[in-house]
């Protein structure tokens, strides 16, 4: 290096003045040429050839595919009251193999999840990738776990059906699983209209996980639709209270009550007992979710004597005022005996009804062919399923009128050897309400009532039969507690007894079935007691009182006007002021 | 040339600042959107607990209860109602 100070230059190195050998800078050159299309080719394959797994690739990064959730529609009554709505909860879960907690965090989270710590301790000890904690937490909770910030504790978004009408509605409503679809009632029978569909979309993500931009959406989500029902939240807590109310102090078995519009056929109320909270189904039992007005028969007993009468007198070979003999209470058809509960002489067909005679109604049946009194039953929808589309719908049992005896025809004719479920009996006494029409019935609210009906019997047949039926609750007949002061109502009694094994036992079902107000029926109820063993039996008495409880309130929910006098009334018109005088509440 | 050459350069450099900037702009936008929409839906649970918290106060056997126990109200006798009749 002291050399190069002294002015040698590079140039005469000697070591650079050796030639070199021809063959390596071609080396060399050819090598870098080499080099360079192998770098060429390999970018024209990731450009060209293989592009697109790399543009997946890339995409990965920042694009994201997010769920996006529906909600599952409400049911609400027919004033828009909200009778089920789905609200988000989380569902709590946990990577065991990541979740390596110290004690004092389980205990942490135990606390939090209101669950033992041992409890924990199992669910985390599981030798799988995925396991709920806890499903269906608040929010809130949910919220306070998370800023535990536990490794390998997960939440997801989730929805939970929640009825505040609890237990008043519980049968129509049915409920949802705990994926949010429905399993039962009209929460099952509406599924595919409440049911939401959700959507995705593809978003971009930046670093910090917050969306800048919609890429596509590749479906966009479907809210559930709104369910209107045809209940009246009013209505079916008037009938809900008055039912409990008549199985305590019966001491009965079960027991169902419904309503229904005469003038549309909507279903106002269908309450059963015993019932279930819907918000709080652990301790559930087959007997309490049964919808018994609709999924169960009995035999109806007495209710089924009108339509009888009003076949007769519809074949012309009776009038209201026709006189049967029914001494001495009892008859002999065939090898068979059949009876009356209390003796009576001689009646008219209008006190048949009145009295509820099982005589009468059977000397009237037997002079009708069984082809004609089959047809009529089957125009009033025994025998077949309503088509509600409610789940579990029963037709009930009505046999064909070929295999019919005469036995069987008199004993049809007041209700027994023919099983109906209520709403069936409910629907037919649409007949009476409706001057001898009928109209389907529908659970949901209708915007418009149907414009025709399908008629059964001829109206002057329904207006006199329904005189008879005002009759029955009148001094004289077989439920004078079903009056309702204000209203004139008019219905028929029920005391059934049970087949049990063939045989009927000494287990009675009690049912009344009225309309009101007579001279321009509203309401239809049908109330039903099952096997009531607190001493009184007859469906006067037990049945009775539940229709006048629930017809009263239900007239005057709807703001039916008054068509009978109350005692003692008090009107005050416009004009004069001497009305309410002393009557202060 | 040259001059038309810078001319355009400018013109290019000034464009690409502005994709920059309107990308900007829109993904800001974005972001407010997506907020909004995110309230919309938490507005809609909130309306459905509300309306559940409504119907629970609002159920009826409340509604007897307290009547009953805390107002002492009672159904009228049938004596006791007054019907008022409208003149047409």
């Amino acid at each position: 290096m002291t050399k190069a100070k002294k002015g040698v230059t590079f140039n005469h190195n000697p070591l650079l003045r050796s030639e070199l050998p021809a063959w390596r800078p071609r080396f060399v050159l050819l090598c870098l040429l080499g080099g360079s299309l192998a770098l060429i080719g390999r970018a024209a394959y990731l450009q060209g050839v293989n592009d697109q797994f790399l543009q997946a690739k890339g995409e990965s990064r920042y694009a994201r595919l997010l769920g996006v959730p529906a909600t599952r529609g409400k049911i609400t009554d027919r004033q828009g009251d909200v009778l089920a709505v789905s609200s988000p909860v989380k569902s709590l879960w946990a990577i065991p193999e990541d979740a390596r907690l110290n004690p004092a965090q389980t205990r942490q989270l135990a606390a939090l999840l209101e669950m033992d710590v041992n409890e924990v301790n199992q669910k985390l000890a599981v030798d799988k990738e995925f396991v709920y904690l806890k499903r269906q937490v608040s929010p809130e909770l949910a919220d306070r776990i998370a800023a535990l910030k536990l490794p390998g504790i997960h939440d997801q978004r989730e929805y939970r059906r929640f009825y505040p009408g609890g237990e008043v509605m519980a049968h129509v409503l049915g409920f949802t699983g705990v994926d949010d679809k429905g399993q039962e009632g009209i929460e099952l029978a509406y599924e595919s209209a409440l049911a939401g569909r959700p959507g995705s979309r593809r978003v971009v993500k930046d670093r910090r996980g917050n969306v800048v931009e919609d890429v596509q959406s590749i479906r966009p989500p479907q809210d559930g639709k709104e369910v209107a029902l045809a209940l009246d939240n009013k209505i079916q807590y008037l009938a809900h209270a008055a039912l409990k109310q008549a199985i305590t102090d019966n001491k009965a078995k079960a027991g169902g009550v419904v309503v229904l519009d005469a003038k549309t056929g909507e279903v106002l109320a269908l309450a059963n007992a015993p019932t279930f909270n819907p918000n709080n189904r652990v301790h559930l039992t087959g007997d309490q979710l049964r919808n018994r007005a609709l999924t169960d028969t009995y035999e109806p007993g007495s209710t089924m004597k009108p339509f009888t009468a009003a076949l007769a007198l519809e074949t012309g070979k009776f009038t209201s005022n026709t006189i049967i003999n029914c001494a001495p209470g009892r008859m002999t058809i065939g090898t068979a005996t059949i009876s009356d509960a209390h003796p009576h002489g001689a009646l008219s067909v209008a006190q048949v009804i009145q009295k509820s005679s099982n005589i009468g109604a059977a000397k009237m049946a037997l002079t009708f062919t069984p082809d004609v009194m089959w047809k009529m039953f089957d125009n009033l929808g025994f025998g077949s399923p309503l088509k509600l589309g409610f789940p579990g719908e029963v037709g009930g049992r009505l046999r064909p009128a070929k295999t019919w005896r005469p036995i069987e025809q008199a004993t049809m004719s007041y209700g027994h050897g023919i099983s109906v479920s209520l709403m069936q009996m409910a629907n037919a006494y649409q007949v009476f309400a409706r001057d001898g029409d009928m109209v389907p019935l529908s659970l949901s609210r209708l915007d418009a009532p149907p414009l025709h009906g399908t008629r059964v019997f001829s109206p002057q047949t329904a207006r006199e039969v329904r005189q008879m039926l005002e009759m029955v609750v009148q001094p004289g007949g077989t439920a004078t507690q079903a009056n309702i002061p204000g209203y004139r109502v008019g219905g028929k009694t029920g005391t059934a007894m049970k087949l049990v094994g063939g045989r009927y036992a000494l287990k009675y079902v009690a049912s009344f079935v009225g309309i009101a107000p007579i001279s321009d029926p509203r309401l239809i109820v049908a109330v039903m007691i099952d096997e009531p063993t607190a001493g009184k039996h007859y469906g006067g008495d037990v049945a009775g009182p539940v229709f006048a409880q629930v017809m009263g309130g239900a007239l005057r929910t709807l703001g039916v006007p008054a068509d009978a006098p109350l005692k003692p009334l008090q009107v005050a018109r416009q004009g004069t002021t001497s009305a309410a005088s002393g009557e202060s509440m | 040339m040259a001059r038309l050459n810078g001319f355009l350069l400018m013109l290019v450099v000034a464009s690409s600042l502005g994709v920059v900037a309107s990308q900007h702009q829109a993904r800001k936008l974005y972001a407010a959107v997506e907020r909004e929409q995110q309230r919309s839906s938490q507005l809609e649970v909130e309306w459905g607990q509300l309306q559940l918290e409504q119907s629970t106060w609002a159920a009826h056997a409340r509604i007897e209860k307290l009547a009953r126990e805390k107002l002492a109200m009672r159904p009228p006798q049938s004596g006791q109602i007054i019907a008022i009749e409208e003149r047409p």
